[in-house]
């Protein structure tokens, strides 16, 4: 174990100090300013939020979504996407995109929170849209799981499996597993509908749907595979895979093994008929 | 057994002799049982698959009897208030309903439930396993033909017991299944219609199906299975089990062990091995856990819908199947799902049912078989064989490919794309390959025979040339390597004159000229008498 002052002087140790410091003003900053709030036409510290996040938009996005956010040929109009898109799309690591392909990837998230916070701030003020929901929008609620499961699987399954394992659609599209997402970010997602997802805004789906969508999301990740190893709750393929590898394998080394195994006399029975030139 | 002289009576002492005397005295057993019970079974492993699918049969009868008991066939709707909580106060069928109790609150039914759906996997794959070593080793000859068809009866009325138990506790998954299954229905021209509303009692889902396949499926089917099951070990019990050849054997006897007591130990053993293993997966792996998929509603439908292994193959090529359809006088022809479910399976279950006649009537081969053909001394069978085995698995790697896709990063339709051309490419390629590998082993035990196994001894004349030193086989080897005949392929008058009608069938027969042609017309000849002996004379290795 190295003691921590050799690590103090390693080279990155000022990056990681940088980091924390950004992630605790972030939260400071999520905890004092309620993103509801953080609205284009609330307040002196928003004017500040909406500033820096529109530096910080020319820098990284505006490439593609335009100097003010009125979109490109490489990227679509930002005005009226609302906050709560930018905080999916960039806190899920899904922007700023890099490779165009089928479907934009999941990569490392490259803003803190903060930052993150800032931008939408910044694309909020443009033309208004679906905001950051609040905590208690997207708290899980154990009351709340039974309808959500029906509501799941009505209106999600299809894409992303009836275990939140995911699904493909067509073209090499994808709907991702859900089974790491964060309770915001589902919120955000029904809200927002990325890319190939259908928008689930609250005249279709209203708030308390999407709660109890999220709970039930969330309480199918930690419940216990009663039947025993889950085989990675893919469903029967997983099954079949599972009983013509280590299944067939398994019995026919069994058969192999009894057969092979004789008792000695008649062993020496079957030898010797053998030797007779023939059993019956 | 005793061993008594003629014309003197035995009085049995112990309680067992006592009770078999006695039972003999009424029944007459004892002449029956004497012959049967030393009846000779030869011994090899493949011999077991067949047991494999019995003693899972067996077992699937007795977790089945125990599900009964607790499983309400009913597709009445009811609340659930159960102690799985996350579909609590949900409604549901009664089918639904009673299946979360039997795996939640009845003891032991959640294992009960797995041993019993374990079960029918490994009973499926041991039916194809074993169905498959009875083919390669053309153990399906004359006069086995009847026993074939039996076993093929057995193999899909074993694909229909599976779907409808799938489809009983009418959970997500199994109601999606029906739903396809209604689809192939409609697909019928004229009356699929008819028979959709026949079946399902109306519209789908009904009220009727859960009941109906109940039926099937504890009665109807297992009954059918039980009597042909009888009537398939009857006439291996009969018609006495093939041997592989070795020394000793012959066309006319069996070599082995008897049935009673060494064949029997053994067998039961083995159920015990097979119980114990199928009881083992029920109670460490999970299989159907339906309260994951919730029950069925039709509105609803998940990602990843799966059907069990053996109907894979179905779902695969319906996938496959390229968008057909035609319309006219208000009628549709969808082809598109009459094909892959009528068209290819009939193909493919035709020509498992009907290969012993079709391979007889190629080779023309009338003779009684109770030898085992190696597989590489039958190298078009084998081809056949691996051809089919390859067809069949694209089918059913399609039928996965929404799985295939999402896990390896690739689209549907590509991988969609790839099997349509492999579902045909494939087979083709398999056949030829399967083909060049048999020639290839059988030139090698040729050479085997003729000069010896490689002992790895390299040894160096006075000249200085290096040599590797072959060690002659073992008597029992060069008959194992030698004993099969090879085929020639009948001439055009063979032909004719099996029929016995020369001019106007004529037609016929020269199409099987080119198909025994075909069969037979590539092969390694066996060493005759005069190569060996010169090998052997020769002195050379
Ligand atoms: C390489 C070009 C590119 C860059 C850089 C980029 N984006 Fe995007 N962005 C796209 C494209 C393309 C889409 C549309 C994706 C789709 O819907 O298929 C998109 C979609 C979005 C959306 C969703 C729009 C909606 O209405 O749902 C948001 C929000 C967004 N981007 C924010 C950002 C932010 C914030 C940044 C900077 C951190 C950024 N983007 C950087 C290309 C880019
Ligand atoms: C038509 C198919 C479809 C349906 C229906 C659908 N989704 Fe999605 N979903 C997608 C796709 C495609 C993505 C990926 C979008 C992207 O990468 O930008 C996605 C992404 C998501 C994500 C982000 C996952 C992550 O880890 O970043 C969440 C959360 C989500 N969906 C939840 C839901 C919920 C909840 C519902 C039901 C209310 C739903 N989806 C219905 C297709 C679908
Ligand atoms: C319910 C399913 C089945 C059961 C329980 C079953 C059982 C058995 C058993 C115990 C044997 C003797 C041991 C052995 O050779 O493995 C046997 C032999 C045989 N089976 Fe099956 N079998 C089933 C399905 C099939 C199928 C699907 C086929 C082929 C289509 C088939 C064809 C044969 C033939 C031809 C024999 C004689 C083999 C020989 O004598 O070498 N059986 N079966």
């Amino acid at each position: 174990m190295k003691s921590l002052s050799t690590r103090r002087r390693h080279p990155l140790a000022a990056f990681v100090v940088l980091v924390l410091a950004l992630g605790f003003a972030g939260t400071l900053f999520a905890a004092f300013v309620s993103p509801a709030s953080a609205n284009a036409d609330s307040g002196n510290t928003s004017a500040q939020a909406i500033a820096n996040g529109k530096a910080l938009y020319e820098t990284s996005c505006s490439s593609c979504h335009g100097m003010n956010g009125e979109g490109s040929s490489y990227g679509p109009s930002l005005v009226g996407s609302g906050s709560a898109a930018v905080d999916f799309q960039v806190s899920t690591g899904r922007m700023p995109a890099q490779q165009p392909g089928a479907q934009i990837q999941k990569k490392a998230v490259l803003y803190t929170q903060a930052q993150i916070d800032e931008m939408a701030a910044y694309i909020q003020s443009l033309g208004g849209g679906p905001v950051v929901p609040s905590q208690s929008q997207y708290s899980v609620n154990d009351s709340m799981v039974q309808l959500g499961g029906v509501l799941f699987r009505t209106n999600c399954s299809q894409c992303h499996n009836f275990a939140g394992e995911g699904g493909v659609l067509t073209d090499g599209k994808f709907a991702p597993e859900l089974t790491q997402t964060s309770p915001k970010a589902m919120y955000e997602a029904m809200l927002t509908g990325p890319q190939n997802m259908p928008q689930f805004p609250n005249t279709v789906l209203p708030s308390a749907e999407k709660q109890a969508i999220i709970s039930y999301i969330v309480s199918t990740r930690d419940e216990a595979n009663y039947g025993g190893a889950g085989l990675g709750r893919i469903g029967p393929t997983s099954e079949g895979l599972f009983i013509w590898t280590f299944g067939l394998i398994a019995l026919l080394l069994f058969a192999v093994w009894i057969a092979a195994h004789t008792t000695k006399a008649s062993a020496e029975r079957v030898a010797q008929a053998a030797a007779k030139k023939g059993g019956k | 057994m005793s061993t008594s002289t003629a014309g003197e009576e035995i009085v049995p002492t112990t309680l067992g002799g006592k009770a078999a005397d006695y039972l003999d005295q009424r029944l007459g057993i004892a002449g029956a049982a004497k012959k049967n019970l030393r009846k000779i079974f030869p011994d090899h492993w493949s011999f077991m698959l067949g047991e494999v699918c019995l003693y899972s049969f067996i077992i699937l009868l007795l977790s089945g009897i125990f599900l009964t008991l607790f499983f309400t066939p009913s597709m009445g709707d009811v609340t659930y208030n159960g102690s799985y909580t996350p579909l609590d106060g949900i409604r549901m069928s009664e089918a639904y309903a009673s299946t979360l109790n039997l795996s939640f609150d009845v003891r032991g039914g959640l294992l009960m439930r797995q041993i019993h759906h374990w079960a029918a996997l490994v009973f499926v794959m041991g039916i194809m396993v074993h169905m498959l070593r009875v083919f390669f080793t053309g153990a399906f000859r004359k006069p086995r033909e009847l026993n074939w068809i039996i076993g093929f009866g057995l193999f899909t009325l074993a694909l229909a017991e599976g779907f409808c138990g799938y489809s009983l506790p009418d959970d997500l998954l199994s109601g999606t299944g029906l739903r396809i299954m209604q689809g192939l229905v409609l697909s019928i021209p004229i009356v699929g219609t008819y028979i959709s509303f026949f079946l399902f009692g109306g519209q789908f889902p009904g009220h009727d199906i859960v009941p109906r396949l109940f039926t099937i499926h504890i009665l109807l089917v297992p009954g059918l299975i039980l009597g042909l099951i009888t009537a398939h070990l009857i006439l291996v019990f009969y018609q006495k089990h093939t041997q592989w050849a070795g020394p000793g054997r012959n066309d006319k006897n069996v070599v082995g062990l008897p049935l009673m007591p060494v064949y029997m130990a053994k067998a039961g053993g083995f159920f015990f091995v097979v119980f114990g293993f199928i009881a083992l997966l029920g109670g460490l792996v999970s299989i159907n856990p339906i309260w994951v998929y919730g029950p069925y509603v039709p509105n609803q439908i998940t990602a990843g819908s799966q059907p069990d292994f053996y109907i894979g193959f179905f779902e695969g090529a319906l996938r496959m199947m390229p968008n057909v359809e035609f319309n006219f006088w208000g009628h549709t022809l969808s082809l598109n799902v009459l094909v892959p479910f009528a068209v290819v399976p009939g193909i493919l279950f035709g020509g498992i049912a009907l290969y012993p006649f079709i391979e007889a009537w190629i080779t023309g081969d009338k003779r009684e078989h109770h030898i085992l053909d190696r597989p590489r001394n039958m190298p078009t069978r084998t081809a056949l064989g691996v051809a089919g085995i390859t067809f069949y698995g694209v089918g059913w790697l399609n039928g996965g490919n929404d799985l295939i896709a999402i896990r390896f990063n690739l689209s549907v339709e590509s991988i969609t794309w790839v099997c349509r051309f492999l579902i045909i490419l494939g087979p083709i390629f398999a056949f030829w390959l399967t083909r060049r590998i048999c020639f290839g082993l059988q030139r090698r035990d040729r050479d085997k025979v003729l000069h010896g196994a490689e002992s790895g001894i390299i040894t160096r004349s006075p000249e200085g040339a290096f040599s590797e030193v072959h060690t002659p086989l073992s008597q029992g080897e060069l008959h194992k390597l030698t004993a099969h005949d090879v085929h020639r392929p009948l001439t055009l008058t063979e032909v004719t004159d099996a029929n016995g009608v020369p001019a106007p069938n004529l037609r016929r027969a020269k199409l099987r000229a080119k198909a025994t042609q075909w069969y037979f017309g590539q092969r390694v000849e066996k060493p005759t008498a005069e190569e060996y002996h010169e090998s052997i004379t020769s002195g050379h290795h």
